[in-house]
């Protein structure tokens, strides 16, 4: 895998931190009026999404990750791993493990596709799109004619997930959802 | 962490094509306000009786600073500074000179920095650094920075600021220290690298917003090419100076160094210090030395970088908002 010194810096790169793969977020170029240059770099650790912080002395070099974003299509869950193959023809298939999935787990509905992130071949993480549409399977009755007043009620979804609905909402109707807050966003068309 | 030549990329984005790059990133009512200061900075040298010089930009000599990287071409080097040549023509008698040029420095890319940009020299004969740090404060006041100026030495900034003596601390405290103000461990660091992290990471960031501060008497380990002299309390420091507003460094002067012996021995232990970093070996300005024998008067210099006194005095937040092109669309 390629070095990248500090000058090559930049928002997106994928480097090695401590043997973990990180996506750098922010490079901010330190110098004193004379001296040592630095770079101060605002680091997301790709594994476990937290935020790193590292200064560095300018003209250092850190090795690049070999990571790689690709759409896939999700088949099955065996209960131990989640099965996803890509959709670029190869039909490809690649297990993701429970830390993997964590934040699409919620989402996962078979022959979705899903961005994932790739490090070194195998599956990092999956990244839900932003709007998913599922099936109701379990929420109270709904009310008749109460399409304009405010109120809501948990519906569970066929993943499993629960979201809060109107209340004019029944069992077998498919709804949309924004996966980034868990709302319910309206009625699918 | 392995530590090489860094290669020379000058373009921090490498995009194939980005189809608004052709436009400037500078406003055309900021370019017409740019030349306005320009016009002002050009008379408050001439009022003066300073003559306007210039000197080559492409030069066989490149300086041996470990810190600054040279941009090399089939021809010779760019220029980083106009320093040395400058200082040949006061061996001439030129007497007091001022230039605006551009200069190039690789790898400097960043809010406040343009590996392409515009700095302003100038020499006072018979002139000491106190005296010099001085009219750069005049000078950035008849720009229209409106501000009032305070003068510490670098020792007062550092005790004021981090309640350090940067010149009696331990390697071992100056490496706390640096490992506080980054959140890491910063044991492999050497003194100056230290001090360096404790200038930009500490002292800039707590200087006064509203103040224009002269730093001087920084330590001879830092002298630069500087004169060197003893405190009363046996530390040595340098007769160099840096000028900041608020955080934001505007300028780097010193009594300048004139003996041709110490001026070649500092060269050569910079070139020394690059093989042991794995830098390549820069030619040494012999021409610069021979000035020197020939005999440059007593004399006070100074460098302003005119893009970021340009940034303040228009309060625009970064570099390339008072560039035409920045680096990325030259």
């Amino acid at each position: 895998m390629a070095f990248y010194s500090t000058n090559e810096f930049r928002s997106g790169l994928k480097v090695l931190l401590e043997g973990d793969p990180c996506s750098i977020v922010e490079n901010e170029f330190v110098k004193p009026g004379k001296g040592q240059a630095f770079n101060r770099v605002k680091l997301k650790n790709l594994k476990t999404g937290r935020t790193w912080e590292r200064t560095f002395k300018s003209g250092e070099s850190i090795e690049g990750a070999d990571i790689m974003d690709v759409s896939m299509e999700y088949l099955y869950a065996d209960g131990s791993f989640w099965t996803f193959m890509k959709t670029d023809g190869s039909y490809e298939q690649l297990n993701a493990g429970p830390e993997a999935i964590k934040d699409a787990k919620d989402w996962l509905k078979e022959q979705d596709t899903f961005e994932v992130v790739l490090y070194n071949g195998d599956i990092l993480s999956v990244v839900p799109q932003n709007f998913v549409e599922l099936e109701i399977v379990e929420t109270d009755p709904g009310l008749k004619g109460d399409t304009a007043q405010g109120g809501s009620k948990p519906a569970t979804l066929s993943t499993g997930a629960v979201v809060r609905v109107p209340l004019f909402i029944e069992i077998g109707e498919k709804i949309k959802v924004d996966t980034r807050s868990g709302e319910y966003v309206s009625r699918a068309k | 962490m392995p530590l090489g030549w860094p290669t020379l990329s000058l373009h921090p984005q490498k995009d194939p094509h980005m189809a608004d790059h052709w436009a400037p990133s500078a406003q055309i009512a900021t370019l017409k306000m740019r030349h306005d200061l320009m016009r002002r900075l050009r008379a408050f040298f001439d009022q003066k009786g300073l003559l306007e010089v210039e000197t080559p930009i492409l030069s066989a000599h490149a300086t041996p600073d470990v810190h600054l990287a040279s941009i090399e071409t089939r021809f010779g080097y760019l220029h980083t500074s106009p320093e040395y040549p400058m200082k040949r023509l006061l061996a001439a008698q030129a007497g007091a000179i001022y230039q605006i040029c551009k200069v190039f420095r690789a790898e400097e890319s960043g809010s406040n920095h343009n590996p392409e940009f515009t700095l302003l020299e100038w020499y006072q004969p018979g002139w000491d650094d106190q005296q010099l740090s001085q009219q750069v404060v005049a000078l950035l006041q008849h720009l229209g920075l409106d501000r009032n100026s305070q003068y510490l030495s670098y020792r007062e900034a550092f005790t004021a600021t981090l309640g350090i003596d940067p010149l009696s601390a331990s390697l071992a405290t100056l490496r706390e220290l640096a490992g506080e103000l980054l959140g890491q461990p910063c044991d492999d660091y050497d003194r100056n690298t230290c001090l360096d992290v404790a200038m930009s990471f500490g002292v800039e960031r707590k200087l006064d917003p509203n103040l224009i501060t002269v730093i001087s008497d920084f330590p001879a380990a830092q002298a630069a090419l500087a004169i060197k002299e003893q405190q009363p309390d046996g530390f040595w420091t340098a007769k160099r100076f840096e000028v900041y507003c608020g955080g934001l460094e505007l300028a780097n002067g010193y009594a300048e160094l004139t003996d041709a012996q110490e001026q070649l021995a500092r060269f050569e232990a910079e070139n020394r210090d690059r093989q042991t970093r794995n830098l390549p070996i820069m030619p040494i300005d012999t021409h610069l030395i021979d000035a020197m024998k020939a005999g440059i008067p007593a004399c006070a210099g100074v460098a302003v970088g005119v893009d970021r006194v340009i940034m303040l005095c228009l309060g625009k937040k970064h570099i390339d908002d008072v560039l035409s092109f920045p680096i990325a669309r030259a």
